[in-house]
């Protein structure tokens, strides 16, 4: 095969690689030996035999489809290959510039340019936002103090300790065991083989045990912004230790950080979070981002009888029926729904808001924390040994 | 036995997916084309409903092979995926060996795993040699397993052999044409979707959808297929939880045929909407007038074409 193709096919995979689809140097190869099996007709079966080899997942389509057409529109190169499928030899001065151009526009469509951190006038808001829930939408990026290592060691110690309500589950996988209940063939047979088969001692198994994922849906607006370095920190230190672990952040939209949190530096992940959010410490819409989770993700996190630990303070401003409704639908598709609000900062709350009082039916267990300085406090909130108080009857009688 | 060649060119294969009565777009020709002719595994994700196991079944009729499916679930584990030895008839062979007297012990053991006792599944099944060709093998819904049993299929998709201790390496001498079904309730792990060819099977358009209705439900009559298929693309644009795929559609189709309907009414669709939609909350938002809305839209897009 030419060589120039070869190498067209090389800068395209670049540019795509640039533009943040991961490519590795195998499906370079791929895409070149696809080329030349396929017989290329026409442009868009050039299109789609590229797109076969490089694109693994739904939503790097598009960024495929931008960088395509930008790369390939040059002097029609593309006409060009499929004419011959013999070597085009581009202009030298020409050839370090084209992935460069694809990948610069292939990477703004995938990531947005930055919006303009807002006047300095809406500090006021973020301020004194604790207690108000806002309706506009203020879309602002976040600084987060750096992680001390004290803290960041301090963490992992703590979540180490930590053992969620309901943690261990049983799999339909078995492993061997010496108390199981259930006869294990093979290793029965082997081992009664050992001792030339004259007497069968039996060999047992039983059910493999496993941590349920864990679905975070966290508030990260103004009532809520002075918790959720805490929460990020913390979910950052869990994903790290547990298998399963998807965050969603929302204010007024809902943001999957949850490959943003795999980065293993604490300061890092938090930077990439702040970055792919745009509503920080804004208003909050729970019942709108709910939905949207319901629509989108919850099919695709929820599966293998998952926990959602929903962080939130409760306050809705818009309607409360629209959020009942799709509270319901979170708890009827989760194992368990565990509501931590850290609003309870005085002994005497009562959960009068509609929102809370919307929500509180639907939760399984709500916790709640007087004072969320630490992640101590976080710990000992969701622990298993504080589950006393944390039926979400009591709170509602208690106003009735 | 003259199994049917592979196609050798993307039109060929589109001609090949029409003949076994699948109505396919040009990416997903060029997908199937690329993974017979890499030997490669084609990972399918897309709503339910939308034909991905179907084109497993197609491939398998079209080109004369054997189709071997397994149907992936939580807790899915090598013995009921791979291979299993038969435990009694291995007991068996021991006892008569003993009743017998002098069989040497290496050679009874040598005898006991061997391919006589070994019970196959469908993944040693589809690296068996068979006369008509490699065989199509269908990992259907690969998310309901768990993590663990992904990670084991990275050996068999990349080298196309399974390990079995007692016995040995089995390897393929040519690779079955595997396709992987997804319904996305959770993420495949990259190592996974590496190995394979990916596409995303999208709900078709008006013009394909309605293709798909004359070929699978061809006693529908022309103005009712043509209504129910904008009806159902309609529907597709509103706000719902789960929008009906292909298959309601063809369902759909089917059952007001048995109904004897020629063209929609409210009434009518109100009564069969539970075979469109599945959620009750979903049902309850189109019940009356927005189904009368959806339907004056249809009524006035379908006309202008006749």
């Amino acid at each position: 095969m030419s060589g120039k193709l070869a190498e067209n096919i090389a800068y395209f995979a670049r540019a795509l690689r640039d533009a943040g689809l991961p490519i590795g140097p195998g499906a370079v190869l791929d895409a070149v030996r696809a080329v030349e099996a396929a017989h290329i007709g026409t442009k868009q079966d050039f299109y789609w035999t590229l797109h076969a080899i490089f694109v693994k997942k739904r939503d790097q389509s598009e960024v495929f489809d931008q960088a395509f057409r930008i790369f390939f529109r040059r002097r029609s190169l593309i006409e060009k290959i499929i004419a011959t499928l013999s070597p085009y030899s581009p202009a030298k001065d020409d050839q370090p510039k084209k992935p460069e151009a694809g990948a610069l526009r292939a990477a703004e469509a995938l990531i947005p340019p930055k919006k303009d951190i807002e006047p300095p006038k809406e500090e006021k808001i973020e301020l004194d936002a604790r207690f108000t829930v806002s309706e506009r939408e203020i879309l602002q990026t976040k600084d987060f103090a750096q992680m001390t290592a004290a803290e960041v060691t301090r963490a992992r110690q703590l979540i180490a300790s930590l053992v969620l309500p309901d943690d261990r589950r049983p799999t339909r996988r078995y492993v061997p065991s010496v108390k199981g209940k259930r006869i294990d063939p093979r290793r029965s047979f082997r081992a009664s083989l050992k001792d030339g088969g004259g007497a069968i001692s039996l060999q047992f198994r039983d059910r493999a045990e496993k941590s349920p994922p864990i679905v975070a849906i966290c508030d990260i607006s103004g009532s809520m912004a002075d918790y959720t370095r805490v929460f990020l920190h913390f979910l950052h230190a869990l994903t790290e230790k547990r298998h399963r672990v998807h965050t969603f952040l929302f204010g007024t939209r809902l943001t999957n950080v949850t490959r943003s949190l795999r980065s293993r530096d604490p300061d890092d992940a938090l930077a990439k979070c702040s970055e792919q959010v745009a509503d920080w410490s804004g208003g909050t819409r729970i019942g709108t981002s709910i939905h949207k989770f319901n629509r989108l993700w919850a099919r695709r996190v929820l599966g293998q009888g998952a926990i959602v630990l929903l962080f939130t303070d409760g306050l809705e401003r818009d309607g409360t029926e629209e959020l009942a409704s799709e509270i319901s639908r979170l708890h009827r598709s989760c194992r368990k729904l565990v509501w931590l609000n850290p609003l309870l900062r005085f002994d005497g709350f009562e959960a009068k808001a509609a929102g809370i009082r919307a929500m509180l039916p639907e939760v399984d267990e709500f916790r709640p924390i007087h004072n969320l300085k630490s992640m101590e406090a976080l710990i000992a909130a969701l622990g298993v040994e504080n589950s006393q108080a944390s039926d979400p009857r009591l709170w509602l009688k208690r106003v009735a | 036995m003259t199994a049917p060649q592979l196609p050798q060119s993307i039109d060929a294969m589109e001609a090949l997916l029409s003949d076994g009565d699948y109505v396919a777009d040009r990416s997903l020709s060029t997908v199937l084309f690329l993974a017979l002719k890499l030997g490669r595994p084609i990972l399918l994700e897309g709503e339910a409903g939308v034909g991905k196991t179907e084109i497993a079944k197609v491939l398998s009729k079209t080109l004369g092979r054997k189709l071997i499916r397994l149907q992936c679930y939580e807790g899915l584990d090598v013995n009921s995926a791979v291979y299993e030895w038969n435990y009694a008839a291995q007991m068996m062979a021991i006892r008569l060996a003993e009743a017998e007297g002098g069989v040497a012990r290496a050679e009874l053991e040598q005898n006991i795993f061997s391919e006589r006792y070994l019970v196959r599944r469908p993944i040693l099944d589809a690296l068996t040699p068979y006369v008509e060709g490699p065989p199509v093998l269908l990992i259907d819904e690969v998310d309901r397993t768990d993590e663990a049993f992904e990670a084991y299929l990275l050996e068999v998709l990349s080298d196309f052999q399974v390990t079995i201790p007692e016995f040995g390496t089995v390897k393929a001498p040519h690779a079955p044409i595997v396709i992987i079904t997804s319904n996305r309730t959770r993420e495949i792990h990259d190592a996974l979707k590496r190995r394979c060819l990916y596409h995303w099977v999208d709900y078709p358009t008006a013009e394909r959808e309605l293709q798909i209705v004359h070929r699978k439900a061809p006693k529908a009559p022309e103005a009712l297929s043509a209504e129910v298929v904008a009806f159902v693309q309609a529907l597709r644009k509103q706000d719902l939880f789960k929008v009906p795929g292909v298959a309601e559609t063809l369902d759909w189709a089917t059952a007001l045929v048995e109904l004897d309907a020629v063209a929609l009414d409210p009434k009518q669709i109100s009564d069969t909407l539970g075979v469109l939609l599945k959620y009750q909350d979903d049902i309850q938002k189109m019940q009356g007038s927005e189904i009368k809305a959806i339907l004056d839209e249809v009524k006035v897009a379908v006309k202008p074409s006749k």
